[in-house]
């Protein structure tokens, strides 16, 4: 099992008042799957995707990822499993402006000791479909453009996990259906998929969805 | 991360805020610049002086009336040196030669020509004991000193000032309305600052004494001790002969003064690292201050690029490559700021040294040391706003728009 998160309940407080923003969740997801998660805004959708992603660690509960138990590790550590096994697309493409898309794409290669992935990089950008694309600036690329770049970049270290947030919220229908097509390929290429959305449309794409309100699953 | 793709990426977002990243640099260039520029000052200074001690020639003692360090109040009335005193203490065992010296400054007259050189009116001895050379012609002898003879020895720069390229040995000189025969030119010493050797008039001090300077005491004694001799116990046995010629009671201070080479070493170089020390720190504080520019501009960085911090912790990077990669920047501006100082300090320096009368010298190592100074200045002001960044939270940078 890829994914084994169980009971993961997670409190905020916003002025004085607590809010559950996730309230014993379990999720369990298989190697290969491409799973849609869907609610509304406020559901705490977003907060079970930085606990999945390893971004954050929920306050109680167990969070088991490929085999490894990361509930309990340290922020360098999650650091770590963020690098080798997490690739992350995000809805504002969240690329560094400075550089173009082929330092982009290497920089987590850079942040897992390997020098001179321009090689693999330019690799990944042709898996995504820009081949010729590799020396322009974010501001030079389309917003479609941008988020093939982000993809590669999530490709690089080969991770288990593609984990997308609200992924194509920037982009149009069409360019959006794209990027879902490129998410539904590199599925079948075996890679799983996790797509956080609060579109229908998208969250059917997938072929698994699973439903959050009020900090709780509802499938 | 590798580490030299830490310092691309850092020179990277420096050139990406020119301006800025300048502007962060211009308290260390000025600090580092100040610093450089004021330690060759110094330096010059030291050399100047250490230049003209050893210019006055060695085992040198210089008898002067007076006292040098009374507390304010000269004692006693009697502050005169005499030809007499300078006989005995010719007679001190250890003194190998010694030369009474009456100076002053007096117009010198050729033909239509005319210049204020500082006359020395002294002995045959005063030439070797102070390491003159003649070029041209002789020294005087001593026949030429007992008979009160009128000759006269040019500097070469008062040699020049009165014949130009014309040979002046054998030529008639007036001082003060007497005729004076030029016996010899010296060789030139060079520029020693704020008193130069070669522009002086050398007369015998027995025509010299009354007749042109019009004084009956003697300025100085300059004594030369035997190479080796034990020149603290000369100087005890001068102090003697001198307290007993001038009957100064047992308890009362001297009403002269006697320094040899090394004391007047010690104290000029005593006056010149007072110096060097104050201009020293007043540099220190502006790169001090210079430091504290670049902790506001890293911390600016920080805030202004909390969503870069983000993205590069969510794809990986542990909290030492953030630390890293804030702190190697704020090093590049320091060190780069600490070149670019060092150039302007080198460039202050030389005009300084061009346009003043200070003499400078810059010195290695006052470059490397400011050069590190301003990189410990990088490290020690960049470390809390590097730490700011490494700590961020990653949810929360990559929240922040």
């Amino acid at each position: 099992m890829m994914i084994d998160a169980r009971n993961l309940r997670k409190t905020y407080r916003l002025g004085g008042t607590e809010v559950h923003a996730l309230d014993g969740v379990d999720v369990q997801i298989d190697d290969g799957e491409m799973v849609a998660i869907t609610g509304p805004s406020g559901s705490g959708k977003s907060t079970l995707m930085q606990i999945l992603g390893c971004l954050d660690s929920a306050d109680s509960g167990t969070y088991h990822l490929a085999g490894e138990d990361v509930s309990t590790l340290s922020e360098d550590r999650l650091a770590d499993v963020r690098n080798r096994r997490i690739g992350f697309v995000f809805q504002s493409f969240n690329l560094l402006s400075r550089m173009n898309a082929i330092e982009n794409v290497e920089l987590p290669l850079l942040y897992a000791g390997h020098a001179g992935a321009k090689d693999k990089a330019e690799a990944a950008l042709k898996t995504v479909g820009l081949n010729e694309r590799g020396h322009h600036h974010p501001n030079q690329l389309s917003g479609g453009q941008r988020q093939r770049v982000a993809i590669a970049r999530a490709l690089i270290t080969d991770p288990a996990i593609l984990l997308a947030d609200e992924p194509t919220g920037n982009l149009d229908t069409k360019t959006g259906d794209e990027i879902m097509a490129l998410f539904a390929s590199l599925n079948d290429q075996g890679r799983t998929v996790i797509v956080v959305t609060h579109e229908l449309d998208i969250a059917r794409k997938c072929r698994r969805q699973i439903l959050i309100r009020d900090g709780k699953v509802c499938e | 991360m590798l580490f030299w793709v830490i310092v691309k990426v850092g020179l990277k977002s420096l050139w990406a805020n020119k301006l800025r990243s300048l502007l962060a640099m211009l308290g260390i260039i000025i600090g580092v610049g100040a610093v450089i520029a004021m330690l060759a000052m110094g330096a010059g200074a030291k050399g100047q002086v250490m230049s003209r001690i050893s210019a006055m020639g060695s085992n040198l003692l210089i008898v002067r009336p007076g006292q040098a360090r009374g507390m304010g109040v000269i004692v006693g009335a009697n502050q005169r040196l005499t030809l007499d005193d300078a006989l005995a203490l010719r007679e001190v065992e250890g003194v190998r030669q010694l030369a009474p010296v009456v100076s002053g400054t007096q117009q010198i007259k050729y033909g239509n020509r005319n210049t204020r050189p500082s006359i020395t009116a002294t002995s045959t001895t005063y030439l070797p004991i102070r390491d003159f050379h003649v070029e041209k012609g002789r020294p005087f002898t001593e026949g030429e000193v007992e008979s009160a003879a009128r000759v006269v020895i040019l500097g070469p720069v008062t040699a020049n000032n009165l014949f130009d390229q014309d040979d002046p040995i054998g030529e008639t000189v007036k001082l003060k309305g007497i005729n004076f025969t030029v016996i010899g030119v010296l060789k030139a010493k060079g520029d020693q600052g704020f008193f130069n050797l070669d522009d002086q008039a050398f007369i015998p001090y027995t025509v010299g004494m009354k007749q042109v300077l019009g004084q009956d005491y003697l300025r100085e004694i300059n004594v030369q001790a035997f190479d080796g001799a034990d020149l603290a116990k000369l100087q005890e046995d001068m102090t003697a002969v001198l307290r007993k010629r001038h009957r100064i009671p047992d308890g009362q201070p001297n009403d002269f003064d006697i320094r040899n080479q090394a004391d007047l070493i010690s104290s000029m170089m005593e006056i010149n690292d007072t110096f060097t020390i104050l201009l020293g720190s007043v540099a220190g504080i502006s790169l001090l201050v210079g430091g504290i520019g670049i902790m506001n501009i890293m911390l600016v960085s920080v805030t202004e690029r909390t969503r870069e911090i983000g993205i590069r912790k969510a794809i990986g990077a542990r909290r030492r490559s953030i630390m890293t990669q804030f702190l190697v920047e704020a090093i590049i501006i320091s060190c780069l700021g600490g070149l670019m100082g060092v150039a302007l300090g080198v460039a202050g320096a030389r005009v300084i040294g061009a346009a003043t009368q200070f003499v400078t010298q810059i010195e290695l190592s006052s470059v490397l040391l400011s050069l590190s100074f301003s990189a410990i200045v990088g490290i020690f002001f960049g470390w809390y706003p590097a730490r700011r960044a490494a700590s961020l939270s990653p949810i929360e940078a990559l929240r922040y728009e």
